[in-house]
């Protein structure tokens, strides 16, 4: 795998204040292509980890590469500008239209107006919204479904190799949420993305990701295939973490087979 | 049925005093805006600097606006003076630059609070994304933050016009012209007219400003382009319009000045009129107070007034002793030539003195006639003088030639000062010998029998550049012993008495045919 490492993030520790270590040595690398769900409880670290890589937050120690290069290295605009970064508030510009939204990027780089008139067209195709209807519409009147498949259009449009997403979906009703995660799914598979979603739900996390790192209290205290995990958990918090979801799905399995 | 003819001469007047108010109104929101704009900007970065900036506001809008105006004045003074010395230039210390400085001052609170809110107060997701697709700082604030907080930040700066226009009424004592000219000339002279006229208009003018703003700021909410045009377009076309006779005037090469009462409302457009009849461009300067004329002379920011040689006597020569009328009309014109290369051109002929009045009833009744028979009494009655007299050093003198106590002591203005003492609430008041409102409210001037109130003889003063100028000079000498206090009592009699029917401008002009024909 050495080489095709998308992301390598080396011995991180990341500080607020003097106790307490929000990261505490972590060590986690994503290759190119790769789906990477990161899972755990609120104030685990997840976003504090997703966010030193496109340097929202500087780590307190340790390295972070991304496609091989050191990001304290790099320019954060220009960095953040070839990532794309959907996090759960969606945080669409009220004043801009969909589409105004969604050529942001290209417009901060300098892709001319016909570039970006085609891509925002493109884009809406993707994340399968009719361009013509949502083009000139503002986020206010887009639903919450509509207004986060614009948000996935608008980290995507400056055609990022990296997509990072912190709980993306997480303020969604259920059926919008399955059928966006699985639209989704497709767009890295057919764009050959490299993602990393953060999420607290174990469940969504193995139905998308190819691989799972579980983080708690500031360390990634396991981390292999939805499988593995599911199958085999090692750590005692992962096991419980496990534990539900395996009971729900047997509870349905027997409630499918009709049982009482 | 015809307009009162005070009706036609406030119109007459508002070319001038409107053009003057948008133009000293609009440079002081402008200046206000360039500070407090960025400024807000940056004290949205920085804790420290929002506290500070929004506490000075703060203050600023808690001195009066009266006292901001006129703190402006010593200051830039001072100002000039360094840089006379400095630069060899110095620069007008009074009218248009205290006005638009202390307006811009004043004018800051509103914008500073509503942009530092309309910026903090935006969705915490909104700036996360402005990071996440990669805008720099100044991206982010130009493409998102700014347009997202403008209605806030244009509801701010309608409060701040409102206010500017408003407030910029009180230049008028510093000194420049605005609608507060009618306010302040209408309380001097009992021109409600005036008044009422002055005040209508300011509030027109600000209501209009305000509702055009609040068009333009809907246009920005509501991303309605049209409107923000037309709201623009109508602002555009009040200061076109209004500052059209302010560009077209002529500039004058006299300025004359007067201080805050009648007589000097009169003599002011006598000269003006003599200047003109003359064939030279005159302008006039109202309302000032009487330290900031002197010095406005002094430093030639007006060519011409007519001052009292008492008080430059007292204020100016801090002399307390009191002479000869002769005597103190001979010092006062050395000590001018010599100390400011100020020339006195000669006296008019008639005095203003300080004096104390009282209604003939309660004089009667306490058996007064002089300020000796006062004295007596005094520490069981109440005294009222205008904003000056307490300070001035003829009430030390009066204090110590007779000593003087009342039991009350207060300051009012003129004005109001009279009918009180006819109607009894005050006992003694602070006069002038040559006003037309002692006979009005039949009250009793007392005498001073130890002359302890110096001579007041009303004197005519030039600024040193135009100390020996002959057009000037020559259109004055027919005023110089030409008005007797008779005549000069009943021209203030006239502009006072008949509630203020007859205007300065008119006065002057009946004034004049009584020279002519004495003559």
């Amino acid at each position: 795998m050495a080489g095709t490492n998308a992301i390598e993030i080396r011995a991180v520790t990341k500080r607020y204040s003097e106790r307490v270590n929000v990261l505490d040595g972590i060590s986690l690398n994503v290759a190119e292509g790769e789906f990477l769900a990161i899972v755990g409880p609120s104030g685990s670290g997840k976003t504090t980890l997703l966010r030193l890589i496109n340097r929202l937050t500087e780590p307190t120690s340790g390295a972070i590469l991304v496609s091989g290069r050191e990001v304290r290295a790099s320019d954060p605009i220009r960095l953040r500008r070839e990532i794309g970064y959907v996090f759960q508030g969606v945080g669409l510009f009220p004043h801009m239209t969909v589409a105004e939204n969604i050529a942001i990027t290209p417009r901060l780089i300098g892709w001319s107006a016909e570039e970006r008139a085609a891509r925002v067209d493109a884009l809406l195709q993707l994340v399968r919204l009719d361009a013509k209807k949502y083009r000139a519409r503002f986020p206010s009147e887009l639903s919450g479904g509509e207004r986060q498949r614009v948000g996935v259009a608008r980290a995507l449009a400056a055609k990022p190799k990296i997509v990072l997403m912190d709980e993306p979906f997480g303020a969604l009703d259920a059926l919008t949420r399955a059928a966006l995660t699985r639209d989704y799914r497709e767009l890295h598979d057919e764009l050959g993305l490299t993602t990393v979603m953060i999420t607290h739900d174990l469940t969504e996390a193995a139905l998308l990701a190819g691989r799972i790192a579980v983080i708690h209290r500031g360390h990634i205290v396991e981390q292999g295939t939805p499988r593995e995990l599911l199958a085999s958990p090692k750590d005692e918090y992962v096991r419980q973490l496990v534990e539900t979801p395996k009971t729900q799905a047997a509870r349905l399995a027997t409630l499918l087979r009709g049982e009482p | 049925m015809s307009f009162d003819p005070r009706v036609q001469e406030a119109f007459a007047r508002l070319p001038d005093y409107l053009g003057s108010h948008v133009l000293v109104s609009v440079t002081a929101l402008l200046l206000g805006l360039a500070i407090s704009l960025p400024l807000a900007v940056l004290a949205t970065h920085c804790r420290y600097l929002r506290n500070a900036a929004l506490g000075f506001a703060s203050i600023v809008q808690t001195i009066p606006g009266l006292a901001l105006l006129a703190l402006f004045y010593p200051l830039l003074l001072a100002i000039s003076a360094l840089t006379e010395k400095l630069f060899g230039t110095g620069f007008s210390a009074l009218g248009f630059l205290p006005s638009v400085l202390a307006l811009a001052l004043y004018s800051m609170l509103p914008v500073l609070r509503n942009t530092v809110t309309g910026i903090l107060g935006i969705d915490p997701a909104v700036k996360e994304a402005t990071l996440g697709v990669g805008m720099t700082r100044r991206q982010a604030l130009t493409m998102v933050e700014l347009p997202l907080a403008l209605p806030i930040i244009m509801a701010g700066i309608r409060t701040a016009a409102v206010w500017v226009i408003g407030t910029a009424t009180l230049a008028t004592p510093v000194g420049q012209t605005s609608l507060g000219n009618y306010i302040f000339t209408g309380l001097q002279t009992q021109n409600w007219v005036f008044v009422v006229f002055g005040c209508v208009a300011s509030a027109v003018l600000a209501l209009a400003v305000d509702q055009l703003l609040a068009l333009m700021e809907s246009g920005v909410s509501a991303r309605k382009r049209g409107r923000i045009l037309l709201g623009g377009a109508g602002i555009a076309a009040i200061v076109i319009a209004a500052l059209m006779p302010v560009f077209a005037r002529p500039a004058a090469t006299y300025i004359i000045g007067a201080k805050t009462f009648t007589e000097q409302y009169i003599l002011e457009s006598l000269i003006e009129q003599r200047l003109r009849a003359a064939g030279l461009s005159a302008r006039h300067r109202d309302g000032l107070g009487s330290t900031v004329i002197f010095d406005a002379l002094k430093s030639g920011e007006i060519d011409v007034y007519v001052e009292y040689s008492g008080t430059l006597w007292a204020n100016e020569m801090k002399r307390s002793d009191t002479k000869s009328r002769a005597e103190v009309l001979a010092a006062v014109k050395a000590w001018l030539a010599e100390k400011y290369n100020v020339r006195l051109l000669g006296e008019l002929g008639f005095e203003n003195a300080y004096a104390l009045a009282m209604s003939r009833k309660r004089a009667e009744e306490l058996g007064i006639k002089s300020i000796a028979d006062l004295a007596r009494v005094a520490p069981r009655l109440v005294i009222a003088g205008d904003y000056e007299f307490f300070a001035r050093p003829v009430w030390q003198s009066l204090v110590q030639a007779y000593g003087l106590s009342f039991r009350e002591r207060k300051n009012i203005q003129p004005e109001f000062m009279y009918p009180a003492a006819r109607d009894g609430e005050i006992d003694v008041i602070s006069a002038f010998t040559s006003e037309g409102k002692i006979k009005q409210f039949d009250l009793v001037v007392l005498d001073d029998p130890k002359q302890a109130i110096p001579p007041y003889d009303a004197i005519v003063l030039l600024s040193p550049q135009r100390a020996s100028d002959e057009k000037l000079i020559a259109a004055l000498m027919p005023l110089l012993g030409a008005i007797p206090p008779a005549l000069m009592r009943e021209a203030n009699a006239r502009a006072d008495g008949q509630g203020g029917a007859s205007s300065p401008d008119k006065i002057a002009g009946w004034l004049w045919e009584k020279i002519s024909a004495r003559k």
